[in-house]
């Protein structure tokens, strides 16, 4: 039987951590920390779980001790945000291009400077190209249920990739949702045992992890990663249907909200998508066919899928929040405009920067992105390719 | 995906054979790899004027110089990168750098 409850995403989260009871989690204890390991510290401390926490000196180090932990042969994850992941940025690829099947929940929020405690994405996103999977969630329901998802994708021998939980900083990290949760049995089912081939601790067959590769080994090992990677994207639909049975939820590459007859259409990341959906309500009311595409899976970036998705769409706006000061537009537009021209496809597409160190993007913010996009579809031009949406001018 | 004897594993395989994330499944490989190869001075042994007081072992970064019975032996040249250490510490002047390998 599911439980209702309402909990923050940090909560939730921390009792999906709780449920799958890992090996090891090594974290920062303080700022830019987040509750996610105050909450599995307290249910450590209070006999509910039995993983090792180790408290560490920074996030160098809780990467560093994750990586570590897994080698050894320990199911690990630890927990960050902002600053505390760019203080990762060594051991995020050394964990991946050692092929180690670590966690990380992420509480997405801005990257100094200025100094900002607020949400966007410029923190994972940043880390796009270190070789990790990330998914990304909506509500505190998705970040619940992802988290849960994530040792089964990671540890898959296909794949042997770390995975990062993404989830929006106080909008879905904070802030409290009606949610409902899966039995304690039912996750350890779903997760199983941790059994993995090759370890540090297996005295009969001693490994070296992590060596020396020269030039001549190097781009061999690179497409090892490439390729599990590749594979990863059937894994996590296979893995997803698997948790449709135990939950009746459906999760894909991206779920698609009135998309099928639309002909503007938003891809965005994250929950503004619900934002974005009480728009399309309000426009469908009036007649209008729009449409969203919120893209869950990031990386592996399924390319082909999404120039599927929004093929038959006038014209689209690509949502980023994280600018790459590339002059050029954010990340996302990048990827998704770059599947659409390898597709051949003829859709007008915009790249709107929204969100920015936590400046909200409204209902109406959103509405006048689609009036926009029906302008571009009649008059054929688009003269504000990578707009800021809520700037002051 | 990857071979578990490493021994198979060189140079021209191809990357499918790769184990994943490079990892060797066997102990002790460190030795095979022939460091030796980087060093662009080399220590000279002068047997004659050695008085055998192994100042020069414990010191050696890369473990080049053998010991056997008490006495040291030849340098191990393919794991020795030449950093002239053990020609800094002999007092006896039995140990001189040449240029090149």
């Amino acid at each position: 039987m599911a439980i209702r409850e309402r909990f923050s995403g940090n909560e939730a989260v921390a009792l999906a951590i709780k449920q799958i009871n890992p090996d090891v989690m090594p974290a920062f204890p303080i700022t830019p920390s987040t509750e996610i390991p105050q909450y599995v510290a307290n249910y450590i401390a209070n006999g509910k779980m039995d993983t090792e926490f180790i408290p560490v000196e920074s996030e160098h180090s809780s990467m560093s001790a994750t990586v570590g932990a897994s080698a050894a042969g320990a199911r690990a994850l630890t927990a960050t945000s902002s600053c505390g992941m760019a203080l990762m940025w060594e051991e995020l690829y050394v964990a991946a291009s050692n092929r180690l099947p670590l966690a990380l929940a992420l509480v997405n929020r801005a990257l100094s400077g200025p100094i900002n405690i607020n949400c966007d994405h410029s923190d994972s996103m940043g880390a796009r190209d270190t070789g990790w999977l990330q998914i990304y969630a909506e509500s505190n329901q998705e970040a619940y249920d992802n988290m849960i998802q994530a040792f089964r994708i990671s540890e898959h021998k296909d794949v042997m990739l770390p995975i990062m939980i993404c989830q929006d900083g106080f909008i879905t990290s904070h802030a409290v949702m009606n949610i409902e949760l899966l039995e304690d049995n039912v996750v350890k089912d779903f997760v199983g045992e941790y059994e993995p081939e090759h370890y540090l601790l297996d005295s009969a067959q001693p490994i070296a992890i992590g060596p020396y590769a020269v030039s001549n080994y190097y781009m061999e090992t690179k497409m090892g990663q490439r390729t599990a990677m590749k594979n990863a994207k059937q894994v996590i639909l296979d893995v997803a249907k698997e948790f449709e049975a135990i939950s009746g939820r459906h999760y894909g590459f991206f779920e698609e909200y009135q998309l099928e007859d639309a002909e503007y259409a938003v891809l965005i990341i994250g929950s503004a998508a619900g934002t974005c959906k009480d728009a399309i309500d309000q426009l469908r009311a009036q007649g209008k066919k729009v449409g969203l595409l919120k893209l869950r899976v990031f990386r592996p970036f399924p390319a082909e899928e999404i120039a599927a998705a929004v093929a038959h769409v006038k014209a689209l706006a690509i949502m980023d929040r994280s600018d790459s000061f590339s002059g050029n537009g954010g990340p996302l537009g990048a990827e998704v405009s770059q599947a659409l021209y390898n597709a051949h496809s003829d859709v007008k597409t915009v790249n709107y920067i929204y969100g920015l160190g936590g400046r909200d993007i409204r209902v109406e913010d959103f509405e006048d992105i689609y009036s926009r996009l029906e302008r571009i579809a009649e008059t054929g031009e688009v003269t504000d390719q990578f707009d800021y949406i809520g700037l002051r001018k | 995906m990857g071979t578990t004897d490493i021994s198979k594993i060189t140079e021209k395989s191809p990357w499918q054979d790769i184990t994943p994330g490079n990892q060797i499944y066997a102990a002790g490989t460190s030795r095979e790899f022939k460091t030796g190869e980087w060093r662009t001075q080399t220590p000279v042994w002068d047997k004659e004027k050695c008085k055998q007081c192994l100042l020069c072992v414990p010191v050696c970064p890369d473990s080049s110089i053998p010991v056997k019975n008490c006495e040291r032996l030849e340098f191990d040249y393919d794991h020795c990168k030449g950093c002239g250490i053990c020609a800094k510490v002999c007092p006896f002047d039995s140990i001189n750098m040449k240029e090149g390998q």
